[in-house]
């Protein structure tokens, strides 16, 4: 004799269960997705950035402005770094998001935490981005050759 | 307990600890990655600013600082790509062990060949 037994949240129980077709659901299950694509390009740009920046040339000692200017002179360098501002701080607030709902157990605790950490997102991502954009290597300090 | 469910134990094991040191490099980054945002911006305010700031960064002290940084980027890095092959990878569940045990041998080999990099760049007296 056998019963058979529905699976949990195969709606064949009872479709309230389902979380499927919630927009909660969906929402939770694009983060869950980005977080893996994000990942692996970040790998690739994150790796590409430290190499560049530490590992050949002069390493860390040779950052300086002249440094970004140089890098960013060449628009391959500033979708690099564009995509690695925007792609790490949603990577890394999705991640605090996960934690905060995680460890937070009281709900104005949780709302408070997620607004600091929005906020901050936002201004990062939009500070980062106007850098990478309106940058000018001839900014009034600078007294190499080329600029005068 | 019973049999179908001792092959998924995560808890108290190598998967639970690769857990924890995910979320713990996870949110260091993310502290850096805003710090890091705020001091590049410099640029937009004067060469001398951003240079200033820069110098900071050029100290002995600060060259291990970022040597556990870059540490926790390569391990956040590589148990991340762990992740993905347990999710989505067949066999990944089964294998999750000996694919922590790689993600900590590439580990270590990277941050050899990079300590010795940026360390000897960083202390060298030039």
């Amino acid at each position: 004799m056998s019963a058979e037994i529905a699976a949990p949240r195969s709606q064949r129980i009872d479709p309230k269960y389902n979380r499927a077709n919630t927009s909660r659901g969906s929402f939770e299950m694009v983060a869950w997705l980005f977080m893996r694509l994000s990942g692996v390009a970040l790998v690739v740009l994150i790796f590409g950035h430290l190499f560049t920046n530490l590992m050949v040339g002069g390493g860390v000692k040779a950052i300086d402005f002249g440094f970004v200017a140089g890098k960013w002179a060449d628009p391959v360098w500033m979708f690099w770094d564009l995509a690695m501002l925007w792609l790490a701080m949603l990577h890394g607030t999705n991640g605090v998001r996960t934690i905060i709902n995680d460890y937070a157990e009281k709900p104005a605790t949780r709302v408070w935490l997620k607004g600091i950490l929005y906020v901050a997102t936002i201004v990062i991502i939009i500070l980062g981005t106007l850098v990478i954009f309106t940058f000018d290597p001839c900014i009034a300090g600078n007294t190499i050759p080329a600029c005068k | 307990m019973s049999k179908t469910s001792s092959g998924t134990l995560y808890r108290g094991r190598e998967g639970m600890w690769s857990w924890v040191g995910h979320r713990i490099t996870g949110v260091v980054i993310f502290l850096f990655l805003l710090v890091h945002v705020l001091d590049t911006s410099l640029v937009r305010v004067s060469p001398g600013a951003y240079d200033a700031v820069m110098a900071t960064y050029k100290n002995p002290l600060m060259a291990l600082g970022e040597t556990a940084l870059v540490a926790a980027i390569v391990f956040h890095a590589f148990n991340g790509l762990r992740l993905i092959l347990v999710d989505f990878w067949k066999q990944g569940t089964k294998y999750q062990r000996q694919m922590l045990w790689g993600v900590l041998a590439l580990w270590v080999i990277t941050m050899l060949a990079f300590s010795i990099r940026h360390l000897s760049l960083a202390f060298g007296g030039h």
